[in-house]
């Protein structure tokens, strides 16, 4: 079960957004896509869901399992999205449905995926809430998503992309908008979750500290094309690139914040 | 009970309009079987009772029971009311749906059509069509259905619109459910709060614009027991009999009044966001 991103490119409205990007996330790997906003990573995350916006036209090559995946018909795609890729978004406060119980939307792509009734559905809520570590499950999941704090929802929004235990996760900067304290213990449960069920994971973010953190691999991109491509490590100890160099001063510099936490 | 109408019950306006609009329902329906007399039967030798036993409600000049007329009436509102709500449901939905996620070119048509649209008044809309059909109470629920239809249609595209670029509408998509799915499970419900309280008053207009269209003569026949051709008939005596307008005044108001507090209230009931910040005011606490 791998991804293969090949020359990847992105048109919103005529713009290109996304301009010839490639990689490989194979199975059980831990890629970083990583670079500042408007260098196309978010973008990408949604060319590989097949979820662009109105307007936009995507060429190349996403091969899921040996599937392409542009070209595929919506019908098609929508089996794959929550069962085999699941993804987390950046801001908890939006990423939840305001009318709806967060139980049912935890067990939303369970019961799309399996079928499953109303009462398999609430006990896999249950469940899914326990293992994202919420505090009460059993009440908590029939809260709404404006009675929980904001890492309460992130781990919320977590249980509803892994509902479905997919193989792999994509997280769009799930830790950007929280807290720094929070953010920490957002990031330790998305990795022991991602070992615990040996899923690939692709994790987008702005901020090198956080990357080195999370995956072995980087992809450094810079308006929508891929300026550098290589272990974590040595992104962090030899960075070619000027636009890596960048990264990497912003980075030291949330490290060596007292209150830095991570 | 379902949570929202435990809602609806507990608030004093809810319940206003839910005991309210359930007798109206009840007298259509009981309508059909009895009235105490029969509304069309003219009793010339007891014209313009006052009200007494047996003519609750007194007579009108052709000594015909008021009310029994306006027992039979509610049938007539009834259907009106409930046909033009389904009729603006349908246009209004579909053009905010047309007009908000659909391709750019046929957005912009449908914002341009629903501006031409909302410059017709309801009363033009029945000329129209009444013209063509003659007069009727399918006028009347055309009518008011595809006028206000439009007037939904455009409060209610940007609400689409808005709640379509939420990042959970996204999510959904991403949990696996179509674009078709998406729309019945995420969208909609976004939108119902706005949907209701524009729906609730287009019924109640439905039944104002019946009352009116029918004393024009493009609703309801002379024959048809309706609560606005018997306002048009006894208004006429207004001078000499007062009273007997009151009636069928009264009928109308009351369930134009009971049709908007229901809506009212059943948006705050279907808002679990609004709930929670009412408690809030009532009874402050700290939410961890």
């Amino acid at each position: 079960m791998s991804l293969e991103v090949l020359d990847l490119v992105v048109e919103i409205d005529g713009r290109r957004v996304v301009d010839g990007v490639s990689f490989d996330v194979p199975d059980g790997a831990r890629l970083g896509l990583i670079g500042e906003s408007g260098s196309g990573k978010s973008v990408t995350a949604l060319a590989v869901l097949g979820l662009l916006p109105d307007g936009a036209v995507a060429r190349g090559s996403i091969r899921w399992n040996g599937a392409e995946l542009i070209g595929m018909p919506d019908r098609e795609l929508a089996r794959l999205r929550g069962d085999d890729i699941g993804i987390v978004f950046q801001e908890p406060r939006t990423a939840l449905n305001p009318i709806r119980t967060v139980g049912r939307q935890i067990a939303e792509s369970v019961r799309i995926h399996t079928g499953a009734g109303r009462r398999e559905a609430r006990l896999r809520a249950i469940e899914e809430a326990t293992r994202v570590h919420l505090p009460d499950p059993e009440t908590i999941i029939d809260k709404y998503p404006h009675q929980l704090s904001g890492g309460q929802r992130q781990r919320v929004a977590i249980a509803m992309a892994l509902a479905c235990r997919p193989r792999l996760l994509i997280a769009d900067e799930p830790t950007t908008a929280l807290d720094v304290t929070i953010q920490a213990e957002i990031l330790n449960l998305l990795l022991s979750l991602v070992d615990e069920h040996g899923m690939s994971l692709m994790f987008i973010t702005h901020d090198l500290a956080v990357l080195a953190q999370v995956a072995t691999y980087g992809v450094v991109l810079d308006s929508g094309r891929v300026i550098e491509a290589a272990p974590v490590q040595a992104l962090l100890t030899a960075p070619a690139s000027p636009i890596t160099q960048g990264l990497l001063r912003d980075a030291t510099a949330t490290l060596w914040r007292p209150e830095g936490g991570a | 009970m379902p949570r929202w109408l435990r809602l609806l019950w507990s608030n004093g306006t809810g319940r206003f309009g839910l005991i309210v609009m359930a007798t109206v329902a009840l007298v259509a329906l009981v309508s059909l079987l009895w009235t105490p007399f029969d509304p069309l039967d003219a009793d010339v030798r007891n014209r313009w009772a006052a009200p007494s036993w047996p003519h609750l409600l007194g007579t009108d000049g052709t000594g015909r029971d008021i009310l029994s007329l306006i027992m039979a009436g509610t049938r007539t509102t009834v259907f009106v009311s409930a046909g033009a709500g389904i009729v603006a449901t349908v246009v209004g939905i579909a053009l905010a749906a047309l007009g908000a996620l659909t391709a750019r070119w046929m957005r912009e048509t449908v914002a341009v059509l629903v501006d031409i649209l909302i410059a017709f008044p309801v009363l033009i809309i029945a000329m129209m069509i009444s013209s063509v059909w003659g007069g009727s109470l399918w006028v009347v629920i055309w009518a008011v259905g595809i006028g206000f239809g439009v007037n939904i249609a455009r409060v209610t595209r940007p609400e689409l619109r808005r709640v379509q670029q939420s990042d959970f509408v996204l999510a959904g998509r991403a949990s696996g459910l179509t674009a078709s799915q998406n729309l019945v499970r995420h969208l909609l419900p976004n939108v119902a709060q706005v949907f209701i309280v524009q729906l609730s008053w287009s019924m109640a207009v439905a039944v104002l614009a019946e009352a009116g269209l029918s004393y024009l003569g493009f609703g309801a026949s002379v024959t048809e027991p309706s609560w606005g051709i018997l306002l048009a008939d006894l208004q006429r005596y207004i001078g000499i009999h007062p009273l007997s307008v009151l009636w069928p005044g009264l009928a109308i108001t009351v369930t134009v009044l009971a049709l908007n507090l229901l809506g009212d209230a059943l948006r705050e009931a279907t808002d679990p966001t609004l709930q929670h910040r009412m408690a809030e005011i009532r009874t402050p606490e700290v939410v961890a």
